[in-house]
Formats: structure tokens, sequence, C-alpha cells
């Protein structure tokens, strides 16, 4: 009797240890502090209060609650390199490392280890090709998606003919900012517009030269591929030289508030690229005035709601969390390994039904990843500031890329990457 | 003229006047180590603090407000007023005097007859501090700093120099935020130079920047001498955060203008005033000059960062203590 009751407590305390140990781990790359902290807070709070939310409303994904493991890179690589290290251990299911010089360092080594990453609209473009990054993800679209759907607008702007036209690209000068070069390069020969190339060093605080040169030149639009200060001081320096703000258009990483409100009312009219809904007029919101901020569990101060950074990382969280779900099916299971998460990932299919029960309804396109396609269909939206109301508004449908010229240079990076790295191609 | 020429003399005159936002930044590194030794790694920062304080009375933002919340579950937003710019200046330098006297009392204090190293390291330390207080007392959201300086070309320069060229060629510009700028970085030297020359306070400084040991033989007090000097540097980097935060928002990248004068330095010297100015026109005109004449055609662009450098070096090479320091002569 003695050994059958000390069987049972020893059995009810290990089921109890396991129910306590099953969660699902996240860590978030984070940037509060640093030069870069202005859009690293919305960011880190849009995610973690959506996890919050499921974890405080649903008892978590599949009821199985969600642990952040928050680490503070300061948009500094080796930092992120660190975070990995740190936290790899704890049963991490997914890496969004939030820049694209950490989603370089890391692809070799998550690739190495197993774990999948999630670069969301940011870091190596080619790892769209599944068949050669096994590990890396980046839907729904990236750079050079962005690029061409720019482009594609432009065009639609001026009913389908751009030659002659110039357009300058106003770039940050490393690997983030060159990204588009290639893509406009090759569309500019396709479409016969000239390409101007302007390159800003870090941080970009200065930027007199380059738009100088925009006033000489006068180009007929200027896009733009920057982040932090860069941004502000572009948009304040483009109405320093009456350059129609209509005509300027930023990729989604110079599209957010902090990046257009420096400036007030000069920034009127300004354009830039989006992946997924702006404002706040989404039911999710609501659930995450209730359970989170009137709980006192939002991330931050709950003053960046629905502003574009903090959509951004809802909509990350969300597809993280589809994922899961997806692998959770897949493998019957509720205790999802990093290898599980990335067939999750690989199998994700975003449907506006999905949407709809998030609280998200048309937030973003409907999309399906494959295992050779990893980077989804690459649709982006136009969106324009208002300053007199202090908002952004998507002034397109998601617009898609061009199919034709963005998949031949995915498959040539890609391809050129496998073959230094001697990958085996898969998905056969 | 061909517009080359007048587009390369526009180059010119917006590198000298991006060189007096350098100079600005470069006069508090130079105030601080001619009395003291010291190179203030923190002088970044200072700028960002200051600027950032500004902001804050303007907008009549509660002083750490986020940790007041997060602490006692308040919802504190702000004291719900906005103060006049000019009294909010008036108030930040008071601020950036009491931040100068708790430097001296908390840190330098400790430190005298310490190696120059060590001082050096104290200021790394306090640049580190000084952004994550800036960020508890006032928040890391971005800014806008409007304290009514114009902003944008100037339309008169624009249309009065549009004839010089021929259709490609619109007139000169310059913004009016850097002509309000060199106009406060010319007013600051006088004031400085007037200060040293014709006050008591001023004259001491330059006793204790030529000998500490004879000044404090003499009854100046180094630690007063050091409150003073740290706070001028304060104000100097009070009026360099409103230039460029107005251009940029204040945020926290601001403190990496301290970059922009490191060549400035180099060049001008580490001990001189007109230096720092100096110093800042040639490494702004330099390089924008570059960048304009082989940097953007020849080079792909974004040369302005690593030319300033260069520039510096080669003053270097030639004249170490830059174009006005003190040679320094150590007789054994």
């Amino acid at each position: 009797m003695k050994l059958k009751l000390v069987t049972m407590a020893l059995a009810t305390a290990l089921t109890a240890g396991s129910a306590v140990a099953q969660e699902l781990v996240l860590p978030w790359m984070s940037y509060r502090t640093g030069p870069y902290a202005v859009g690293g807070i919305p960011l880190a709070d849009g995610y973690t209060d959506y996890f919050t939310l499921l974890n405080e409303r649903d008892g978590g994904i599949n009821g199985v609650p969600v642990r952040l493991v928050n680490c503070e890179t300061g948009y500094n690589t080796e930092k992120g390199v660190e975070c990995y290290e740190s936290t790899k251990g704890e049963g991490a299911l997914v890496y969004q490392p939030l820049s694209t010089g950490i989603t370089y360092q890391l692809i070799p080594k998550a690739t190495a280890d197993g774990i999948p990453i999630h670069s969301m609209g940011y870091g190596r473009t080619s790892a769209a090709n599944g068949k050669v990054f096994k590990n890396v993800f980046n839907y729904p679209t990236n750079y050079w998606q962005a690029a061409s759907v720019a482009v594609n607008y432009l065009l639609d702007e001026n009913g389908g003919d751009l030659s002659g036209k110039t357009i300058a690209l106003v770039y940050h000068n490393s690997a983030y900012g060159k990204e588009p070069i290639r893509t406009l390069e090759e569309l500019s020969k396709k479409h016969g517009f000239n390409l101007s190339l302007l390159a800003v060093d870090h941080p970009g605080q200065e930027q007199k030269s380059q738009w100088l040169q925009i006033r000489r030149e006068r180009p007929d639009y200027v896009l733009m591929w920057g982040w932090g200060v860069m941004n502000q001081v572009a948009i304040q320096e483009a109405a320093n030289i009456r350059f129609p703000m209509e005509n300027f258009i930023g990729v989604w990483w110079s599209g957010a508030e902090a990046d257009v409100i420096p400036a007030g009312d000069a920034a009127n009219g300004y354009k830039a690229l989006a992946m997924n809904g702006v404002g706040t007029n989404f039911p999710i919101f609501d659930d995450i005035q209730k359970y989170v901020v009137d709980r006192g569990l939002a991330a931050g101060a709950g003053d960046q709601i629905g502003t574009v950074l903090y959509n951004r990382t809802i909509y990350a969280a969300f597809l993280a969390a589809e994922a899961i779900k997806t692998a959770m099916e897949i493998h019957g299971t509720k205790d999802i390994t990093p290898e599980m998460m990335r067939d999750g990932m690989e199998a994700l299919n975003i449907t506006e039904a999905k949407m709809a029960a998030a609280g998200m309804p048309g937030f973003g396109p409907e999309f399906q990843v494959s295992c050779e396609n990893h980077g989804g269909p690459g649709l982006g939206a136009v969106q324009q500031w208002d300053a007199s109301t202090g908002t952004w508004s998507l002034i397109t449908d998601f617009m898609e890329p061009d199919s034709e010229v963005i998949n031949a240079l995915i498959e040539e990076d890609s391809m050129a990457y496998a073959a230094e790295n001697n990958i085996e191609l898969r998905c056969n | 003229m061909p517009d080359q020429v007048l587009f390369a003399m526009e180059a010119a005159i917006n590198g000298l006047m991006a060189g007096v936002l350098y100079a600005l930044v470069a006069l508090g590194f130079v105030l601080i180590f001619k009395s003291s030794g010291i190179f203030n790694y923190a002088q970044g920062v200072f700028a960002l603090f200051a600027a950032l304080t500004l902001v804050g009375i303007m907008e009549g933002q509660v002083p750490f407000q986020h940790l007041i919340n997060a602490i006692f579950g308040t919802e504190l937003h702000g004291f719900g007023w906005e103060t006049p710019a000019i009294l909010a200046v008036v108030l930040t330098v008071g601020v950036m005097v009491v931040l100068a006297i708790a430097v001296e009392r908390l840190i330098l204090r400790h430190l005298v007859n310490q190696p120059d190293i060590i001082l050096f390291m104290a200021t790394i330390g306090l640049a580190y501090f000084m952004e994550g207080f800036g960020d508890l007392m006032w928040g890391a959201d971005i800014k806008k700093l409007d304290v009514g300086l114009p902003q944008g070309g100037s339309f008169w320069i624009e249309e009065n120099t549009a004839w010089l060229g021929g259709d490609g060629f619109y007139g000169f510009f310059i913004d009016r935020l850097d002509i309000v700028a060199t106009i406060a970085a010319a007013i600051l030297v006088i004031g400085l130079t007037a200060f040293s020359q014709f006050t008591k306070q001023g004259r001491a400084l330059r006793a204790v920047a030529d000998d500490h040991q004879a000044a404090l033989s003499v009854g100046i007090s180094l630690r007063f001498i050091w409150v003073l000097v740290w706070s001028i540097a304060g104000i100097v980097a009070l009026v360099a955060g409103i230039m460029w935060g107005s251009k940029s928002g204040v945020q926290f990248s601001l403190s990496l203008i301290a970059l922009k004068a490191l060549p400035v330095l180099m060049l001008g010297g580490f001990t001189s005033i007109p230096g720092a100015i100096v110093g800042g026109l040639i490494i702004g005109m330099g390089e924008k000059l570059f960048e304009f004449l082989i940097g953007a055609p020849f080079l792909g662009g974004a040369t302005e960062n690593w030319f300033a450098y260069v520039l510096a070096l080669l003053f270097l090479v030639f004249r170490p203590q830059g174009l006005f320091g003190d040679k320094i002569i150590e007789r054994v």
C-alpha cells in the first residue's frame, strides 16, 4: 500500500512537473536601447503584447502557454549573436532577429542547430528559396519584392510607362540598404527608367550632399531604404529642398510614425510600402486593450498600439502563432520541437478566415508557404502619411511584384550560396 | 558661370554650414579638455540629454513618468501645460548646471591626480549612465523639437542667385537652420572669448588651463573651475542638441553626433576654441567638396564619414597638435 501511494505521488508529481514544463519558448531579440530604440520599442511591444494576449485570453496556443525570452541586442550584430547563443538552449522554437546583420550571422548557426529563423521583410532575400535555405523563412515578402512593388506602383501611376523617368534610391550604406539595388537595376533595364544611387553612411544624421545631388538631378521619384535617424533626416531634407512628398516612397522600414513626426506638416503626403494593415481598426486591438493593457500587462506604456511598427510585429507574432498551431496539427502533439516548428512554418497557410478569427480581418494578404517557397507571394501595398490627422492610410490594395525578374534573381543568388556552402538541394 | 562650378560652390557653402554644426559639438570637447585635460567621451550624450530635457520641459512631461507609473500604478502623462521655448531653454541651462555640479561632486572630485586615462574611462561610464538616465527620465520615443527656428532652403537666396547659372541651376540652396546655427556659433565663440578675456572667472579658467599647480597656488578653486567649465560645456551641448535635434527630432542617435566632432578636434586641436571652429569649417567643406567632385561620381558616394578622418590625419602628420593646438614641449 505504501509503495502504491509513493508510486502515485511520484506519478502525480511527474505529471504536474511535465504540465508545468510544457511551454512554447519564443526568444525575442529586442532593442529598446541605443540609437535605434525609436523603432525597436514598438516592435518589441507588439510582439510581446500579442503573446500576452494569447496567454491571458486563451491560455496560450492550444492551451500551451507561450514564454517569451527577451534579449536586448541594441541592434548590434555581435550582441545579437550572443543573444542567440545564450537563449537557444532554452528550447527556442523560432528566432526573429529583427536585423539584417544579425540574420546573416545566424543563418549558418541556426541551420546547424536546426532552429528556424523568420526574418519577416528583412534579412537575406534569397533565403526565400526553401530548396537551399531549409531553416530560414522570410514570408510574406522581402526587399527585392518590395523594390518591384514600388516600381509597379510607379508604373501604375504613369500609365504603365516609366521610360525616360529617373528614380533615385537613397539607401543606408549597409548590406540592408544595398539589397534592392540589383533588383532596381534589372527593372530599370526592363522598363527603361534611369536609376540614380545615393548612399548614406551610418547613422545618417548628415545627408546634405545626397539631397543637394537630388536637388541638382531632379529625379522624378525617390525611393528610400533607410532605418533609424536616416529616415527622419531624409524626410526633413526632402522637405527642405521642397521635393514633392507624394513622389517620395520609403520601404516598410522607412514608414513609421517616428519617421515623419519630426518633419511635422512638411512630411504630409510621404509614402511608404506596407506588408500589413495600418491603424487600430481591427478587433484584436479591443482584446489587447481588455486583456493586456487594462490588466497592466502591456509590454510598454501602451502608447504604441496601432502604430506601424507595433502592427508589424503583431503580424509577425500572429504568423508565428499560426505556424505553431500548424506544427501541432502536423505532428499531433502540443509539445513541439524547433524541427516541428520548422515543419509548421513550411506548411503555413494563411487564409482570410484565420486572420478574421484572430481579430485581424484583411490585415495581410492570404498566402501559403511551401518547401520551395519560404518567401511567400511578396505582395505589398502603399501607405501614405496624413500630417493633419497624424495617420497612415493604405492607398492601394496589396500588389504583386514582378515575379519573373525577382524569382530569377533569387534562384541565381541562392544557388551561388548553395554551391559556396556545399548545400544539397531539397524539395525534390 | 558654368553650372558645375556653381554646384561646386554650393557644395562648398553647404559644407561650411555643416562644419559649423560639427564645430558646435567640438566646442564642448575643447572647453573641458582645455581646462582639465579630460577628453569627455560623454559630450555627445550631453547634447542628447540637454535636448531631451528641453523637449520634456517644453511639453510639460513628468520626469521619470514611465518609472513612476510602473512602480505606483499611476497613469501620469504630463503636467498638462506647455512651457514657452525661452523659459524651457533657461530651465534646461539650470539642469545642465546641476548636472555639472553632480559630475564634479560624484566623479571628478574622487579622481583628482589620477592618470588621464582613468578620467577618460570615467567619462565613458558617465556617457552610458547618462544615456540610461535620460531614457528613464524622458523616455526613448522620438520627440519633435520646435523652438521656432526656421527650416528649409532660403527662397530669397535661391531667387537672387538663380541668374548666376543656366537653366539647370536653380540658385544656391542654403538651409535657414544652418544660417541660424552659424549665427549661434559666432555668438558662442564671441561670448566665450569675451568671458575668458574680460571676466575674473574667465581669467581663472585660463590660468587653470595653463598650469593647474600654479593656479592652485594662487588660490584658484579647481573644483569651482571644473563646475564652471562643465556647465559651459553643457550649455554648448544644449545649443548643439537644439540644432541637430531640429533636423532629426530628438532621439538617442543624437549622441552619435560626437563622431562628427572627432576629426574636427584632430584637425583643429583639442585646446583651441578658434581651432574647433576653423577645424569644423575645413572638415565640413572638405568632405562635401570631396563627395561632390570625387565621392559621388567615382566612388559610389557616402565618402564623407571616412574622408573627414583622412583629412584630419593628413593635418596630423604635419601638425600633430592640430592647427591651433598647443605644442607640448617637455624639458628633461
